[in-house]
């Protein structure tokens, strides 16, 4: 198949007089790991729950494998291959680290026994191997987050949503857990990635999308995008490129 | 728990069934049996409680009009159109079933959670209750009466212990078919509901059939107990069959002998119908001790075991083990 695998056209989402979202248009190709960054509040997340469908678009269209999704339920998407992590991570708290994954892998295993079998086989891939039967309210920080990537691992999405897995990690813990994402795009899955770590944005991903008040404003490579003037603005405020390039002249 | 083979996982049921079918072996005194059948009847309604309160995390405050519809359909069928008992009992299931599927796509659809949801069963119940009362087909305020006839093919039985066992099979296929769901995708995906329902959309789940699905089950099962009262005593009013006693059994069972658990509802309705019979024998008949006993066991459940009389006897028996070790 040709085209995109998602592509999202004039996105807008408004949240009564707050337009959280405003026209936004980005692709994601087969195979990559795609980026998206801007500043806290930019929309991200917003984006995200568009893109599953947790929410409805006030514009635009969201389309996958070149078909328009309208306003298919989130479940519908998990189904057509669309998963996503959620920024303030959801476990079933009463539930074991394996039960817990079990209830992404029934998506595509009816059986019971196969559903805990591919549990159990995700939670190595992402590091729980060993914390299989712990209550997964007794987790750390860090190792919810690599649950809530296993879940959405087991439902094997095609194209899978991170919404900040790595934010509240160490650095070592974002050494960690950086390869195994790379595998997981290696093994067959396409990844959007909403990240803060510039440093994992840097190493991991092939594009970046840079999203401020809503607003796509740049786009490229991790090394053109954090060269790009709008995009330091964005960030460090207005005239903030022009300083720090006058600055750059001062001391060169 | 999940994982354990099907001898781990139905064997405890099956036993604890066939220790209890030894009782009218043990004792012909009516007054026990008669309590047995009762607090079956109630483990009975609890289990359907329990599969959408407990397992789904939905809690109705309305059972009855699940109970009451199984109850009047049972009755009505027989009564007024000498419909064959046994008929009428499934079809009093599957009236029951039908009225929480209704009750679930209404209440569901618009997203009604936590008490909004419990007082929309509430109020259910109470419209059906007014409605029995008021209408003449029911029988009104006089209830209806199921013409006695004392034979095995009217689903009427001299011998109390026949009634006993037919309850216990009844509490035995139910927590069986209970296990089987726990054991299941749909068991799985109900328990994600209740743990988190974003997170369960997230991962496929389709939450609002889920929960349909759960309701209608969880109603089955109640009306099914509403049925059997009917046979039992062959005789139902307005509000034996959508009084809130009966709502609040249902749910005091599985809390007090454990949420979510496939032998809660049972132990929880044996103690609670112990302890009646118990406070009965030593206070007399104190108008509504009863129910002072029952709201105060609610309390005591909630503040000192959470997980109920099983999670309770499973931390005792844990703290003995450790107990024991060096
Ligand atoms: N359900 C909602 N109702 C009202 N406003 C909302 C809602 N969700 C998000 N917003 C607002 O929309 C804006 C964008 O929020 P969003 O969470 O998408 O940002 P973000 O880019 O993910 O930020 P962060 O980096 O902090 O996670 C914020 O101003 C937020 O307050
Ligand atoms: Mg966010």
């Amino acid at each position: 198949m040709s085209g995109p695998l998602l592509s999202v056209e004039g996105a807008s989402k408004r949240f009564g007089g707050l337009l959280a979202v405003d026209g936004a248009s980005f692709t994601v190709e087969r195979g990559s790991i795609t980026g998206l960054i801007g500043p806290n509040g930019a929309g991200k997340t917003t984006l995200f729950t568009l893109v599953a469908g947790f929410e409805t678009l006030t514009a635009g269209t969201v389309c996958f494998k070149g078909d328009d999704l309208g306003r298919m339920p989130p479940h519908e998407r998990a189904k057509r291959g669309i998963t996503r992590t959620f920024q303030i991570v959801q476990p079933f708290a009463g539930l074991t680290v394996r039960e817990n994954i079990a209830v992404g892998a029934h998506l595509r295993h009816a059986a019971r026994g196969e559903a805990l079998a591919r549990a159990e086989a995700v939670a190595k891939r992402v590091g729980l191997g060993d914390r299989l039967d712990q209550p997964a309210s007794g987790l750390t920080v860090a190792g919810r987050k690599r649950l809530e990537l296993a879940r959405a691992l087991a439902t094997e999405p095609t194209l899978l949503l991170l919404d900040e897995v790595l934010a509240g990690l160490n650095p070592s813990e974002v050494r960690d857990i950086v390869p195994v994402i790379r595998e997981i795009r290696d093994g067959g899955v396409t990844i959007l990635m909403v990240e803060h770590v510039m440093q994992a944005v840097m190493s991991l991903c092939d594009r970046v999308f840079v999203l401020a008040q809503g607003r796509i404003i740049a786009q490229g490579t991790p090394t053109e995008v954090t060269r790009d003037p709008a995009v330091v603005e964005a960030y460090l405020g207005h005239g903030a490129a022009a300083r720090l390039a006058s600055r750059e002249v001062a001391r060169g | 728990m999940s994982r354990s083979g099907p001898v781990a996982a139905y064997g405890p049921i099956l036993a604890v069934a066939l220790l209890l079918a030894m009782l009218p072996v043990a004792t012909s005194a009516n007054t026990i049996l008669n309590s047995m059948v009762m607090a079956l009847l109630i483990a009975l309604a609890g289990q359907g409680w329990n599969i959408l309160g407990g397992y789904g995390g939905q809690f109705s405050f309305g059972h009855a009009v699940f109970f009451g519809t199984g109850a009047y359909v049972t009755a009505l069928l027989q009564a007024r159109f000498g419909v064959n008992a046994y008929v009428a009992f499934a079809a009093g299931i599957a009236a029951g079933a039908m009225v929480g599927t209704i009750l679930g796509y209404l209440s569901f659809r618009s997203g009604l959670r936590g008490s909004y949801f419990a007082l929309v069963t509430l109020a259910f119940a109470e419209v059906f209750r007014i409605l029995a009362n008021a209408t003449a087909f029911t029988g009104g305020a006089a209830g209806t009466l199921v013409k006695l006839d004392v034979r095995p093919e009217n689903f009427q039985f001299s011998s109390r212990a026949v009634f006993f066992w037919i309850a216990l099979g009844l509490v035995t296929a139910v927590m069986l078919g209970v296990r089987f769901m726990e054991r299941s995708r749909f068991g799985a995906w109900l328990v994600a509901v209740r743990e988190n329902e974003d997170a369960a959309r997230a991962l496929g789940v389709d939450t609002l059939k889920v929960k349909i699905q759960a309701i209608t089950l969880s109603a089955g099962v109640t009306a099914a107990a509403g049925g059997f009262y009917v046979q039992y005593f062959l005789f139902i009013d307005a509000n034996l069959a959508y009084g809130t006693w009966i709502s609040i059994e249902a749910l005091l069972v599985p809390i007090v002998g454990g949420l979510g658990t496939v032998f809660g509802p049972l132990i929880g309705a044996v103690a609670l119908h112990g302890l009646a019979e118990a406070t009965k024998a030593i206070a007399g008949r104190i108008p509504g001790i009863d129910l002072a006993l029952y709201g105060s066991l609610l309390v005591l459940a909630i503040a000192f075991a959470p997980n109920g009389l099983q999670g309770l006897m499973a931390k005792i028996g844990r703290g003995l083990s450790f107990g024991r070790a060096p």
